[in-house]
């Protein structure tokens, strides 16, 4: 059992540090699945009445230029962000952590709508986390 | 016993319904369980993370029942806990720990609070950190003053626990990992006792567990929790292997190999630990 629970660990911590090679972006599958993740992503927002909500008033088109861009920014893509600040963005909407989360929930369904593997989808929230303080109770 | 229950339970649900919206403000899988003695954590050890998926402005109430049946002894444990936005866990568990080859039966209460010092398990850059307690109160101490034990009506352990899940960390796969420090002076959990002739002041126990989500829905892992020797019984360190099915966020099903080495004099005791979670509100 000690052994089993050493082995284990050892694991865990080895491919924990191991290094990657490709870059998170063109392990999801480069532009075309960014705009079909961003794609999905508006149609959950859509179909959802709390989501919704946040951006009846807002130009969609531009929302989806400026996130295809801002995603494969993150993940490592050859692009630039050139939209505002996310918290300019978000400035005003005091979103509640709940809120955030539940978008969360909606970009994981929208990735795998897009059949993003289970991995790469973690992979991608990582790249993003950050975002979370400069978005929530503004 | 179940009537007497019925109307606290009650107000204590429409007064949970009146303050806060039903909760899934966390991602799924990274709520965890109910551990042993109630508290939110793995399975023997209590995490950082409160039980339930509130966020901070929502309530969760929790119920969870765990059986581990090992070669000597069967512990049945039914308990139920409440977090307050993400902020604050109360909880309480009934031990009733089976003597299957002695005879007899030890019931115990374990009354917990938590409260989260700071950060995130998902989110911030460094580990979520909690501050707990765990008042244990033995119904019925005969047992535990014939083991020799120096207290043998009620103990409490103070923990302090660092919790921390890495999105992808693992070939992609999400992981999470957890460490506690808990003082205490309980003999198996306080069932026999609390203190004996070995020692009887509160010694600094490690506590640890560490696990991968394979997917949305199946985590996979290691517990080791270190224990004190008061009685002179050779009691020993525990450590478990879960596999944890969540298929909601309101349900999870956890199955788990347990070695809990020597209880009370019986050796090598190991066998299956079973566990139902469900998120009530």
């Amino acid at each position: 059992m000690k052994n089993l629970i050493l082995i284990f660990l050892t694991c865990f911590f080895l491919t924990a540090c191991a290094s990657k090679n490709l870059s998170t972006y063109q392990q999801l599958g480069g532009q075309p699945k960014v705009e079909e993740i961003v794609d999905n992503f508006i149609t959950e927002i859509e179909y959802d009445p709390v989501m919704f909500e946040f951006f009846k008033d807002s130009d969609i088109n531009r929302f989806r230029e400026k996130l295809i861009e801002h995603l494969c920014f993150l993940t490592g893509g050859p692009c630039d962000y050139t939209g505002d600040s996310m918290e300019q963005v978000h400035g005003g909407m005091n979103i509640s952590e709940s809120t955030f989360n539940h978008g969360v929930d909606l970009f994981i369904s929208a990735m795998t709508k897009a059949d993003i593997p289970h991995p790469v989808q973690n992979k991608i929230l990582a790249t993003m986390i950050h975002t979370r303080d400069q978005m929530i109770y503004r | 016993m179940l009537i007497s229950w019925r109307r606290p339970l009650v107000f204590f649900l429409s007064l949970v319904s009146i303050m806060a919206q039903a909760s899934d403000g966390k991602l799924i899988g990274t709520a965890g369980l109910n551990q042993i003695e109630g508290s939110g954590g793995g399975g023997i050890v209590p995490w950082a993370t409160l039980a339930g998926y509130d966020s901070r402005d929502q309530v969760s109430v929790n119920a969870f029942t765990t059986q581990v049946d090992i070669d000597d002894y069967r512990l049945n444990v039914l308990g139920v806990s409440a977090s307050f936005y993400d902020r604050v866990e109360l909880s309480v568990a009934q031990h009733r720990f089976d003597l299957k080859t002695l005879g007899g039966e030890i019931k115990q209460n374990v009354y917990g609070v938590k409260y989260r010092l700071y950060g995130d398990v998902v989110y911030s850059t460094w580990p979520q950190l909690s501050l707990g307690i765990q008042h244990k109160e033995l119904d019925d101490g005969s047992i535990a003053g014939a083991v020799g034990a120096a207290d043998n009506s009620s103990g409490t352990d103070i923990y302090l626990a660092a919790t921390k899940v890495h999105l992808g960390a693992i070939a992609g796969f999400n992981a999470v990992w957890s460490v506690t420090a808990r003082a205490t002076k309980a003999n198996q959990l306080g069932l026999l006792g609390f203190g004996g002739v070995n020692n009887d002041s509160y010694q600094v126990m490690a506590e640890a567990s560490a696990g991968v989500l394979f997917s949305r829905h199946v985590a996979v892992g290691v517990e080791y929790r270190q224990k004190p020797d008061n009685l002179g019984l050779g009691e020993d360190d525990w450590f478990d292997v879960f596999v944890t099915y969540i298929p909601s966020k309101n349900l999870s099903f956890t199955v788990a190999w347990a070695e809990l080495g020597s209880i009370a004099g019986a050796k090598d005791q190991k066998g299956l630990y079973l566990s139902l979670n469900g998120q009530l509100w």
